[in-house]
């Protein structure tokens, strides 16, 4: 069989995210990006309607819905503005997907609530200034103090998004712990464990915030940790599986992002067919020429065969099939039509395109990152080729 | 005993549609999408708020309407309502406000009510009468265009804001109310919601459920009928009036051959 259509109750849902991007998000974010301010206001909103527990199960304050229906509403949501949907999808896919995929169960129901209600925000930091493809390189240390029976966390974390909102609670980090196996020379071994981290915990700051290119409405921070103390009870999973979890998380994530690309590229149609329509030169509206003409019908092309990528990319996530392949491709081929989407919709505004007020130079800014975010397109194109069989390119 | 609440939802073309009249000079439904009537959103979401205070309430959605009008229904049960009520019968095609009055006035009372809440027009006919018309059917007290509402023992209470002054009013249950457009924006319904849409009832009638003969309805049962309907002639472009010293007289001139002064 091969559907890829929605549910009657995801098409619901696509709809009235649809109406809730169109009434309440369009309206207002200009004005917010322009301030490089969170859009608190809406995120409540969004919260009222439980964007934030789509995933989770009843008993933890959730929806009692799936990946797809998260999937569905960050494509409408980005389809108006990539903030808000970047600050859902990192709420909720990095931050409180890790607890309910690998918390005990005392850890999901003092943080799973309140994630999916929305009133707080969680955030995952594993990027470091020194690096974040390679992220088993990771330098953050998490040493455990027997006598006070705590993780006592040093080092940095950059670009974490969600990471110093004022409803953010909870950040969890990578950290480098030490093994109770050795290395052949005796020499104990590291490995990478999760930690959870709440906000306001001494040790643990947030910088302020970065100037962006783009995604000006949502958070992103750098983090400091000295000797910053959490109970050991706050370790996320098992000690060491830290980096077999944020690779789950991770390629799940990639469907989310996915999905978001496809909604920047995407609307990037939706503004350039109206704008086509209404703007005349040589007397006649832009869209009467059959180059305009072209350059929409390709965009359209590549948001739709986005979308497909993406729909079956989560449709072996949900069957519990392996898609780590199919959500590499996904996140490759929808960033990059996002990426020309953007250009081309910019070029189809002209100069006006090139003004901070219209939507179309909002997604032309918010576009490059999605090249970069969750895995490069370098990374994606090196989880394909090894999908396929091919040895890494050690260097 | 609980508090009953019926609130009345009408199916209507969409208006960003390209809207028409069938054959028979009856508003076409069939071509154009339609949707739950978004000035009736605010009437789910009154009785929502009103049933979510009381702690012990019920609330109906009740809809006269074709096939389609399903979709209006759900929409207000994914929006928290507890069940629905769709009255749909062939022969209810090119139904007046009269007849569309006294279909629901039955629905209603068959359904059981403390308390019916009304939007403050339809989008497509836009009369706003029908809470009046089911005030005088059902023989209960009728609060209209409350701009706010509430419940408080047997009372239904809210206000009325005018131009000329804002009335505060009551009346004894049962009553009709009909909110308007400034009640409170209406509730997107959640995930939960839904899902949860899907397992509510939904009770289905027609004419000979409600007791209703099919003359005293539809386009003969109707006291008024639509001769003729013209489409409004598209935009023109304008007059564009140049200044030339005599930008003032030219104006007003304009202004008095349209009648406007
Ligand atoms: C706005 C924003 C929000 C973010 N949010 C988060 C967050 O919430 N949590 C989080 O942990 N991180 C977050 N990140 C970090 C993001 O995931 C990283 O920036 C990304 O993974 C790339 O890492 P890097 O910047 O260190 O680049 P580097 O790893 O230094 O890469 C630099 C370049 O080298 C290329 N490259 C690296 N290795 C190879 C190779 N083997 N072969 C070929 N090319 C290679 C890369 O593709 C890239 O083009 C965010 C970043 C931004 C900008
Ligand atoms: C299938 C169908 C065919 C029709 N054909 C014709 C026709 O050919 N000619 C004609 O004159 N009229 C016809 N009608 C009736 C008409 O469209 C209106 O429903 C009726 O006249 C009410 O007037 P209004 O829409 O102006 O309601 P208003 O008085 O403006 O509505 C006020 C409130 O009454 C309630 N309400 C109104 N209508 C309904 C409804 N149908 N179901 C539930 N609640 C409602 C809502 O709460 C609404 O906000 C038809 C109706 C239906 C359902």
């Amino acid at each position: 069989m091969l559907d890829h259509r929605l549910s009657p109750e995801h098409e619901e849902l696509r709809r009235t995210v649809a109406a809730f991007a169109h009434d309440v998000v369009a309206p207002k974010i200009g004005e917010y990006y322009e301030h490089n301010e969170f859009p608190y206001e809406i995120v409540a909103e969004m919260g009222r309607m439980g964007l934030f527990g789509l995933p989770f199960p009843e008993e933890y304050g959730g929806m009692g819905g799936d990946y797809l229906a998260l999937c569905v509403v960050l494509e409408e949501l980005a389809r108006v503005d990539s903030s808000v949907a970047i600050t859902l999808e990192a709420a909720v896919s990095l931050g409180a997907m890790p607890i309910h995929r690998y918390g005990t169960e005392e850890q999901k129901r003092t943080w799973l609530p309140r994630l999916c209600s929305g009133e707080m925000l969680g955030a995952f930091g594993l990027t470091e200034p020194e690096g974040g493809s390679d992220a088993g390189a990771t330098r953050t240390t998490a040493r455990y103090d027997a006598d006070t029976d705590e993780w006592v966390i040093n080092g940095s974390k950059c670009f974490i998004t969600n990471a110093g909102t004022e409803i953010t609670g909870l950040v969890t980090v990578a950290a480098l712990t030490l093994s109770s196996e050795e290395n052949a020379d005796g020499s104990p071994r590291r490995e990478i464990s999760t930690i959870i981290v709440p906000t306001g915990t001494p040790g643990f700051s947030a910088s302020k915030k970065y100037s962006k290119v783009g995604w000006n409405a949502s958070d992103t921070r750098e983090l400091s940790f000295a000797d910053c103390r959490v109970p050991a009870a706050n370790l996320l999973g098992e000690a060491g599986r830290g980096y077999a979890q944020f690779l789950r998380i991770l390629d799940e994530g990639r469907i989310a992002i996915a999905a978001l690309a496809t909604g920047l590229a995407q609307g990037c149609v939706d503004e350039s067919l109206s704008y086509a329509a209404e703007r005349r030169a040589f007397g006649r509206p832009i869209g009467a020429n059959q180059s305009i003409q072209f350059k929409i019908a390709d965009m359209e092309m590549r948001a739709h065969t986005s979308r497909l990528a993406w729909y079956h990319a989560a449709s072996r996530l949900v069957a519990g099939e392996r898609f780590k392949k199919e959500a590499a491709i996904a996140k490759l081929h929808s960033s990059e039509a996002a990426v020309t989407n953007a250009r081309e919709a910019t070029q189809i505004h002209g100069g006006y395109g090139f003004m901070n007020e219209y939507p179309v130079a909002r997604f032309w800014r918010d576009s490059k990152i999605l090249e970069i975010g969750e895995g490069t397109s370098e990374v994606q194109r090196m989880l394909i080729a090894r999908e396929l069989g091919m040895e890494p390119d050690r260097p | 005993m609980s508090l009953r609440i019926v609130v009345c939802v009408k199916y209507v073309p969409d208006a960003t549609g390209d809207r028409r009249f069938a054959d028979d000079n009856t508003t076409d439904r069939d071509s154009v999408d339609g949707l739950l009537s978004e000035l009736d959103e605010y009437g789910v979401e009154q009785a929502l708020k009103i049933a979510e205070a009381s702690g012990d309430a019920e609330v109906t959605v009740l809809t006269v309407g074709p096939d389609d009008a399903k979709d209006a229904l759900r929409k207000a049960l994914s929006m928290g309502a507890d069940k629905a009520v769709h009255v749909n019968d062939d022969d209810i095609h090119g139904t007046d406000v009269i007849g569309t009055s006294a279909i629901l006035a039955k629905a209603i009372e068959k359904t059981g009510f403390d308390l019916v809440v009304c939007g403050m027009a339809s989008t497509d006919g836009t009369m706003g009468v029908i809470p009046a018309l089911l005030s005088e059917r059902l023989g209960v007290p009728q609060v209209t265009l409350l701009s706010e509402v509430g419940v408080e023992g047997g009372t239904v209470k809210g206000r009325r804001d005018g131009d000329a002054a804002t009335e505060l009013l009551e009346a004894s249950l049962p009553a009709v109310v009909s909110v308007t457009d400034q009640s409170g924006e209406a509730r997107y319904p959640s995930f939960k919601g839904i899902m949860a849409a899907k397992k509510k009832p939904v009770e289905s009638l027609d004419l000979d459920d409600l007791g209703i003969e099919a003359d005293e309805v539809g386009l003969a049962g109707a006291w008024t009928a639509v001769d003729s309907a013209t489409a409004r002639p598209a935009r023109t472009a304008g007059t564009i009036v140049k200044d030339e010293g005599e930008g003032g007289k030219q104006l007003a001139e304009f202004l008095a051959s349209q009648k406007f002064i």
